[in-house]
């Protein structure tokens, strides 16, 4: 367990050294989530326990030799064994993001290690309340925390704001709202920065401090934060909740930058 | 293992090799596992314990009046970004440890790095001698943004960016090898990109 108290330098986390291995996974299912993002379950033949928030290296291999990785979250809850999801975004002009979009079928095999992650993951021990921003494609890592909150750690009071361009952009959507309505102390703020359906009352804009004081109201306390988005985004959102009064150490961020996937 | 159907080099290539595993970024990201240090001119300040209860600091006027030195490298982050010629501007660390009196012969083989809001990274002390490492101030010619570490970070270049620390704080010496913040966390103790040491054991 990690003490917000305590110096990063002394949260030895329980993993011993010991080394990451390439595997190569099977995709079992793909799911298409948006017009833009993917789900690829890939089941591993050698899935090990990990924590919320971590990822896995993918390494594709081309004929001639040339290969590149890239890391990838991992959106499945802990408790699901055997497989894990890849959720992918395509990035135009990205390098493996569009090879996962336009070339992975049900059947490929996949190279990769993991999990691999500490600073950002949760778990049930490290409690609440927790406070979840994502934008867009951030919301991966912060769907396996929702997950295993959903699994066991239901009394954990949260808050999920999810910033997307539209509607249409939902990552997730049917079980975002599944969750939202089992009114176990989740709350889930939805805000759309392109445009907003028909009669919406909620967020209309890109996150900014207000908002951000917003949904730390109606939290009432933060005992951990994650926010997972573009560099901008998280950069906004992290000065926002330190200047509402969350300590830095409680604050966890992972950021992307515009190119690369 | 071959790729079904990956044929690559869709990105831009860089203009020589860089280390296996890594892709060539034409921008700057930002990586931190956490909000942004908001640390001052007038408050940074680096620390060099000496032991016994001793230490020499160095302020912002400090760093200003010491030797300056261009620095035009690459940059390879473990999350698999390399920046090729990035320029940067600050003073080599040999020059804080001679100003601290200490000689040639420190006796400790590592060092921990310790960041403003409390981020560390260890490194052996051979790593950091003789033009290996730096304390700057200027990235492009421009004073470093805070969300890339300024006012004053760390730049260790021939070891994954993790390695060099922003909002640089102070340097303790060690007998003994021990983790910093991402050693502790699954990455490597020592770092170098060209061995592709990312992770625990590799």
């Amino acid at each position: 367990m990690q003490d917000p108290k305590r110096p990063p330098d002394t949260q030895l986390e329980g993993r011993q050294p010991e080394r990451l291995t390439w595997q190569v996974g099977t995709v079992a299912s793909i799911v298409v989530e948006t017009y833009r993002v993917k789900t690829f379950r890939i089941r591993l033949p050698h899935w090990e326990s990990f924590r919320a928030g971590m990822h896995y290296d993918v390494r594709l291999t081309a004929p001639d030799g040339y290969q590149t990785q890239r890391s990838y979250s991992i959106a499945t809850g802990p408790e699901t064994r055997d497989a894990i999801d890849l959720t992918v975004e395509k990035i135009d002009g990205g390098e493996v993001s569009p090879y996962f979009h336009d070339e992975v079928i049900v059947g490929d095999r996949i190279e990769l290690r993991g999990p691999i992650g500490g600073p950002f993951t949760w778990t049930e021990s490290m409690g609440g309340p927790l406070l979840l921003i994502a934008g867009g494609s951030g919301i991966v890592p912060l769907m396996s925390m929702l997950r295993h909150r959903d699994s066991v750690a239901r009394h954990v009071q949260t808050l999920f704001l999810y910033s997307s361009r539209t509607q249409l952009d939902v990552i997730y959507s049917d079980e975002l709202d599944a969750l939202a309505e089992a009114g176990n102390g989740l709350q889930i703020a939805h805000s759309f920065t392109r445009s907003t359906p028909d009669g919406w009352d909620g967020f209309a804009r890109r996150v900014d401090t207000g908002m951000i004081s917003d949904v730390f109201d109606r939290l009432g306390a933060v005992a951990r934060a994650y926010i997972c988005g573009p560099e901008g985004f998280v950069e906004t959102a992290a000065n926002a909740l330190v200047d509402a009064g969350v300590t830095p150490e409680r604050v966890r961020t992972e950021r992307f930058g515009p190119a690369g996937a | 293992m071959l790729s079904r159907g990956f044929s690559g080099f869709r990105r831009p290539q860089p203009p020589r090799e860089i280390p296996s595993g890594q892709y060539y970024e034409t921008g700057f990201p930002v990586l931190t596992y956490g909000p942004t240090e908001r640390v001052s001119q007038a408050d940074w300040k680096l620390s060099i314990d000496l032991g016994d209860g001793g230490f020499k600091s160095w302020n912002w006027d400090d760093l200003m009046a010491m030797p300056q030195t261009d620095i035009h490298t690459d940059i390879h982050c473990v999350t698999k970004w390399s920046m090729l010629d990035s320029d940067w501007k600050g003073v080599d660390l040999d020059i804080f440890f001679e100003q601290a009196g200490l000689g040639s012969d420190i006796a400790e083989d590592y060092l921990m790095v310790r960041s403003f809001g409390g981020y560390t990274t260890n490194l052996p002390v051979a790593d950091v001698r003789g033009g290996k490492a730096y304390i700057v101030h200027e990235f492009d010619g421009e004073p470093i943004s805070q969300e890339h570490g300024g006012p004053v970070r760390m730049i260790v270049p021939h070891l994954y960016f993790w390695k060099s620390a922003k909002w640089v704080e102070s340097i303790r010496f060690m007998d003994e090898d021990a983790p910093g913040f991402w050693e502790s966390n699954g990455y490597h103790m020592y770092g170098d990109p060209w061995k592709e040491q990312r992770y625990w054991g590799d």
